[in-house]
C-alpha cells in the first residue's frame, strides 16, 4: 500500500530523517519505535502529505505524495501527537466538521458520527465542549475525527501518549478493534505498547531505520549483532590459527593492540562462546579479556527499555510484561 | 465551493463564541462613536456633507483596524494550537482554506461596518445629505475591508504567532498607507505610478465623496485577489519546510 523509496526530510540545515526505505503492506499494523527525536512523527507528517520530502519518494496507493496530495489525503486519517480539537466546538459539532471536510454529508454523515461515537465512546460527551473533556476523552475525540470518513490508512502518532493505566488498555482495545477495517501505522517510544499492538516494527534511530521486522526477528537480529571482543596476549596468527577450529564464527577482525597484545572482534551464537575462550587457552594465548559489545541497535532497545521500566514502574496494571521482553 | 463553506462555517462560529469577535466589534463601534461625535460632528457649523465626508474617513480606520484584528487569529492562532493539522491532511486544497477563512472574517467585517449605519442616519436629525453618498461611502468601507481583511490573511499565513501576524499585518498595510505620501516625493512618472498603489487617498478619497469609479473597485478587487493568491502560495511552501 505504501513504498517509501530513499526519503529524506531536512527542517532547514537540520537533518530528521535520511535514506528512509521500507514498504507497508495492505491490512498491516506496524509500529514505529523510537527514542524522542528519533524521526518517528516526521515520518509519519511524510506519510499524511503534512510535510513534503526533500528527497525521495512516497507513493500510497500508487500515488505520489508531491504531484497528488489531494487524492492521498482521501485515503487517510491522521492523528497527530497533540489532537487537532477546537475547543469551543462540541464533540458532536467537531465530528460533524471533520467529516464534511473529508466529503461526507447528509445520511452518510449521520451513520460514520454514531458510528465512531459508539466506537470511541464518546456518546456521553456528544453535546459537551471539547474544552471540558479530559486528556483522555481529548484523545478519543482525536481518533474518532481520524475514522469518521473510514480511511483505508489511519496513522496515529502517539496515540497513547499522557493517557492514565485505565485508558491505555483501552486505547489498545480499540485500535485492536479497528485493525481489521484499516491499514494502521502508529508510533510510540514504549516498547511493551508496540508489542501488545502491531504485526510489524520499525526500529528508528537518528533519522534513519535501525531495523525492522516482527517482535521474533528483532530478537534474533538483535542477539546477532552482539560482537564478541577478545584481548589476547599473543600473536595475530597465533589467534587466527587458535579459533580455525570453529567454523560458525563471523565477521572476524583481528587488530594489534600493543607489543604482543591484540583485540579481536568476532560475531557467534552465544552457546558457542565457552568455546571460543577455551580454543584461545588451549593454544597457549593468554586471554586478558572477553566481553559482549552492544550493536546500535541494542543501544536504542536498551534505551527503551529502561523508558518502558519507568512507565511500567508508574503504571502496574497496564503494562504488566516485563520491559525488555525483546532483549535477550 | 463546498468545501470553501464548510471552512467558512467553522470560522464564524469561532467569532461568534469566543469573547473575542464580540470584544473587537463592541470596541470598533465605541471608538467609530466617539469619532462621530468629537470629529465628524465637533463643536462649530459644518455642512451636512462634509460630517459625512469626516466620518467616512475616520470610518475607513477603524475598518483597518478592526480588519487586522480579526484576520491576525485566521492562521497563526490554529497554528498555535495544532489545528491546522486537521485542515492540511483532509482533502480541502490551500486556496479553499484561504478563501473560506478570508470570507468569514469579511461576513463579521461587513455587519460591523453595517452597524455602524446609524450614525450617519444622525445627521439627518439636523441637516440632509443624499442617499447615495451614503451608500457609496459603505460600498467604499466594504471594499477597502476586503482590501485590508486579505493582506491581514496573508500576515496571519506568514507568522506563527497571533501577535506577529497583526505586526506584519500592520506593515504590509502601512505599506500602503505610505505609498501616497511617498509618490508626493518622487518625480513622475515613477510618482504617479506608486500614488496608484495608494489604498486611502488615490482609491478611498472619490468613495468618500460619493463617487463610485470602476478603477477603484478594480483596484481594491485585485488587492484582494492578489493577497489572498499570495496567502495560498505561502501555506502551500510550508509543506516543503
Amino acid at each position: 500500500m505504501i513504498v517509501v523509496e530513499r526519503v529524506s526530510k531536512y527542517y532547514g540545515a537540520r537533518r530528521a530523517v535520511a535514506d528512509l526505505s521500507f514498504e507497508i503492506r495492505e491490512g498491516e499494523c506496524v509500529g514505529f519505535l523510537g527514542l524522542n527525536g528519533a524521526g518517528k512523527s516526521t515520518t509519519l507528517r511524510l506519510l499524511s502529505c503534512l510535510l513534503l520530502p526533500t528527497s525521495g519518494s512516497i507513493r500510497v496507493r500508487g500515488l505520489d505524495v508531491v504531484s497528488s496530495p489531494h487524492e492521498i489525503r482521501k485515503l487517510i486519517g491522521y492523528l497527530p501527537d497533540t489532537p487537532p480539537l477546537y475547543p469551543e466546538m462540541t464533540v458532536s459539532e467537531y465530528l460533524e466538521f471533520a467529516g464534511r471536510l473529508r466529503g461526507l454529508s447528509g445520511a452518510d454523515l449521520d451513520k460514520r458520527r454514531a458510528r465512531v461515537s459508539g466506537l470511541c465512546s464518546l456518546d456521553a460527551v456528544a453535546r459537551s465542549p471539547i474544552s471540558q473533556l479530559s486528556h483522555g476523552y481529548r484523545q478519543r475525540v482525536g481518533i474518532a475525527q481520524a475514522i469518521i470518513h473510514g480511511p483505508s490508512l489511519l496513522i496515529l502518532d502517539e496515540p497513547i501518549q499522557g493517557l492514565d493505566p485505565v485508558q491505555i488498555v483501552e486505547m489498545r482495545n480499540m485500535i485492536g478493534e479497528l485493525r481489521g477495517e484499516h491499514t494502521i501505522l502508529l508510533s510510540t517510544h514504549i516498547l511493551t505498547e508496540i508489542e501488545a499492538t502491531c504485526d510489524r516494527i520499525l526500529v528508528m534511530h537518528e533519522g534513519r531505520i535501525a531495523a525492522q521486522g516482527t517482535e521474533e526477528e528483532l530478537s534474533a537480529k538483535l542477539r546477532a549483532d552482539r560482537a564478541l571482543v577478545l584481548e589476547v596476549r599473543g600473536s595475530a596468527e597465533a589467534l587466527r590459527g587458535a579459533l580455525a577450529g570453529l567454523p560458525e564464527l563471523r565477521e572476524l577482525r583481528i587488530d594489534a593492540q600493543g607489543p604482543e597484545i591484540v583485540r579481536a572482534s568476532l560475531r557467534v551464537d552465544d552457546a558457542l562462546r565457552e568455546r571460543v575462550s577455551s580454543s584461545v587457552v588451549n593454544a597457549g594465548l593468554g586471554l586478558l579479556s572477553m566481553h559482549t559489545e552492544s550493536s546500535g541497535l541494542e543501544a536504542v532497545f536498551l534505551e527503551l527499555s529502561r523508558h518502558a521500566g519507568s512507565a511500567s514502574s508508574s503504571t502496574p496494571d497496564a503494562a504488566p510484561e516485563p520491559a525488555n521482553q525483546v532483549a535477550p | 465551493m463546498n468545501n470553501i463553506m464548510i471552512v467558512a462555517r467553522r470560522e464564524l462560529g469561532s467569532y461568534l463564541r469566543t469573547p473575542s469577535g464580540y470584544l473587537i466589534a463592541a470596541a470598533t463601534l465605541l471608538v467609530q462613536g466617539l469619532l462621530f461625535n468629537t470629529r465628524a460632528l465637533g463643536d462649530g457649523a459644518k455642512l451636512s456633507s462634509q460630517v459625512l465626508i469626516d466620518f467616512l474617513r475616520d470610518s475607513s480606520g477603524t475598518t483597518t483596524v478592526a480588519a487586522v484584528l480579526l484576520t491576525m487569529r485566521l492562521f497563526a492562532e490554529e497554528r498555535q494550537s495544532g489545528t491546522l493539522v486537521l485542515l492540511f491532511t483532509s482533502p480541502v486544497r490551500e486556496s479553499e482554506i484561504v478563501v473560506g477563512k478570508f470570507l468569514s472574517a469579511f461576513v463579521v467585517l461587513s455587519l460591523l461596518i453595517l452597524a455602524s449605519a446609524y450614525l450617519p442616519a444622525l445627521i439627518f436629525v439636523n441637516g440632509k445629505v443624499s442617499i447615495g453618498h451614503i451608500v457609496a461611502g459603505y460600498v467604499g468601507l466594504l471594499l477597502l475591508g476586503a482590501a485590508t481583511l486579505s493582506l491581514g490573511v496573508l500576515g496571519s499565513a506568514l507568522a506563527r504567532t497571533q501577535i506577529m501576524a497583526g505586526v506584519l499585518s500592520a506593515v504590509f498595510i502601512f505599506m500602503f498607507f505610505l505609498a501616497w505620501a511617498l509618490s508626493s516625493v518622487v518625480e513622475p512618472p515613477l510618482g504617479t505610478v506608486i500614488a496608484h498603489f495608494s489604498l486611502y487617498e488615490m482609491h478611498f478619497f472619490p468613495f468618500m465623496r460619493g463617487l463610485v469609479q470602476l478603477s477603484d473597485v478594480v483596484y481594491y478587487a485585485s488587492l484582494t485577489y492578489l493577497a489572498l493568491l499570495a496567502s495560498t502560495r505561502v501555506i502551500q511552501s510550508q509543506r516543503w519546510q
